[in-house]
């Protein structure tokens, strides 16, 4: 059930010098990468789309970056202060267990969701997170909390492994069966990803991010395009998606 | 006593003024789950074309000061899948339903017209007026004589009111409005969104995708307020007024104008409820001002003369 609330902001957290958590009221049942929209102050029309990094008893948590003026505006709000949500929306990862552990891979701010995932998922598995630099590095503590081991890449090897995740999942797809891999992250990274998990034979589902309108289906201007039935067809992230299978995504 | 906010507009009742954009409601499903379609008093459904349409490439959207850009480019199921499909899920609302339709040449709009007469459909608008799209759209509705030759084609074919939605980017809409009127439309629908473009300047590339789009939201209000007091002036047949409503004042400010029934279009992105917040706010507006029906605001505003 979809709700359109207002609701306080019960907790804000400075993650690193870009990434800010903020925990609100909302008892809905949520599905991790699923997202949420939400209002960022009357001069901007469009909400902001925010992955949900957590949600237990009756609080959702999200960790976002402040990327533009909305999400600077949303980072400076303050514990006590209404926001106006909507959701939960879209469909999330599919997480049933098979038996088989999975792999978790995020890029940069796509991690909050794939973190939700892991702590949802019954059936262990390994997690490779990547930032550009140490000091954009988030969330690693949680993961490991969640029971999952923990790659974590910086492109300038500044902290842990360097390089980009890919390699890391590589080496790590090839020791190991996984049942499936969740992803989110950068459009570059889920592209590497995708082939990467099709190479080890293991099914992959990725979320995809694009510029979105009403967040419900309802205007088709987040637009990816999918492999169909008949042909390529432009389906709706916030609606269809955000989580495809990787193999139906063309990149 | 309460207030009339049911409107006649060519024959065909309307339980209150307020119909969705088209374009930014799709076909109604996705709202339904905020609130019951049966509350609107039309739903405008997405441009629809002969065929198929796959849209524009993304992005397709981008932000402006109290607005948006967009440049979806028609995406939708063709009038076929439209009839067969999504006109019964609509119909099971008490509500208007119009077909907004777009075509490349004049046949276009003439099969599209015909196939819709056939319907259940109540109203028939006829789209000559999208930024977004290579052939046909605003190239149709920027001509007074093109106007004329589609909007008479068009005519023939229907057997539900005719509904000629204008674009902004013209020099004088009331030529165009006064072409569309002698050619036989019932009503007028305007504005549809003005022709904008934002450039990131880091990469020097525009932010949509096919370089320009449409501008909407509360930022096109003024314009939209003004096009429709000219149009009131230059023809007699009603007029749908639409262009940055967010508020019932914002809806009586463009009655007032000349509109008869008001859309609400990107103001739903910001919140679902707005249609039915903006009926509300229609209805405080005639009770705090002791007026017994909706229809004493069309055009009635005291303009200076001096």
């Amino acid at each position: 059930m979809v709700k359109d609330i207002k609701t306080r902001i019960r907790e804000k957290t400075k993650l690193s010098d870009t990434a800010i958590s903020i925990v609100f009221d909302m008892d809905s049942e949520i599905t991790p990468g699923q997202f949420i929209t939400v209002g960022c102050g009357a001069e901007r029309i469009l909400r902001r789309p925010l992955s949900v990094c957590d949600a237990v008893n009756g609080r959702v948590r999200v960790v976002f970056e402040a990327r533009g003026e909305g999400t600077a505006w949303l980072a400076s709000r303050e514990p006590g202060e209404i926001l106006n949500v909507l959701g939960p929306l879209g469909n999330g990862f599919r997480l049933q267990s098979d038996g088989l552990p999975a792999l978790f891979i995020g890029g940069g701010i796509g991690a909050p969701p794939v973190l939700f995932s892991a702590k949802r998922f019954v059936d262990g598995g390994d997690a490779v997170i990547g930032f550009k630099s140490k000091k954009f590095v988030i969330l690693e503590r949680e993961f490991r909390e969640a029971g999952k081991t923990v790659s974590v890449c910086t492109d300038d090897g500044s902290y842990g492994v360097k390089g980009f995740v890919t390699s890391e999942a590589e080496r790590l797809l090839k020791k190991k069966r996984y049942g499936r891999v969740i992803s989110c992250g950068p459009t570059l990274m889920l592209r590497e990803i995708a082939k990467l998990a099709a190479s080890y034979k293991v099914p992959c589902q990725v979320s995809l991010e694009e510029r979105m309108g009403c967040g419900v289906g309802a205007c088709l201007v987040c637009a990816c395009k999918i492999k169909g039935k008949d042909g390529d067809e432009y389906r709706r992230v916030c609606k269809d998606g955000p989580v495809f299978d990787a193999g139906e995504v063309l990149f | 006593m309460k207030p009339s906010i049911s409107v006649d507009f060519c024959g065909i009742s309307f339980k209150n003024p307020v119909i969705t954009a088209s374009g930014t409601f799709g076909f109604g499903r996705e709202y339904a789950e905020f609130y019951d379609l049966s509350e609107l008093g039309g739903i405008c459904v997405k441009g629809l074309t002969p065929q198929k349409r796959p849209g524009n490439p993304p992005p397709r959207i981008a932000e402006t000061p109290m607005g948006i850009l967009n440049s979806v480019g028609l995406q939708n199921p063709g009038v076929d899948a439209f009839l067969s499909g999504e006109l019964p899920y609509i119909k099971q609302f008490d509500t208007r339903v119009i077909a907004n339709i777009s075509g490349n040449t004049i046949p276009e709009y003439c099969e599209m017209a015909e196939k819709i007469s056939d319907s259940e459909a109540d109203i028939i608008e006829m789209n000559i007026s999208c930024p977004n799209v290579k052939a046909g759209g605003m190239a149709f509705g920027t001509d007074a004589g093109m106007v004329k030759d589609v909007v008479s084609s068009a005519r023939k074919f229907s057997k539900k009111p005719l509904v000629v939605k204008l674009s902004p980017n013209v020099t004088d809409i009331c030529e165009i409005a006064r072409a569309a009127e002698d050619a036989g439309a019932d009503a007028l629908s305007l504005i549809n969104t003005i022709l904008g473009m934002r450039i990131d300047i880091n990469t020097r590339r525009p932010v949509l995708h096919r370089n320009v789009g449409g501008l909407s939201g509360p930022a096109v209000l003024p314009v939209a307020v003004r096009m429709l007091y000219q149009v009131k002036k230059a023809v007699k047949i009603p007029l749908i007024g639409m262009g940055g409503i967010r508020t019932g004042s914002d809806a009586v400010e463009m009655m007032l104008a000349g509109a008869s029934l008001v859309a609400v279009g990107t103001a739903c992105f910001s919140e679902p409820m707005t249609p039915l917040l903006v009926r509300d706010g229609i209805r405080e507006y005639l009770e705090k001002h002791d007026i017994s029906d909706v229809n004493e605001l069309c055009g009635a505003v005291a303009e200076y003369k001096d």
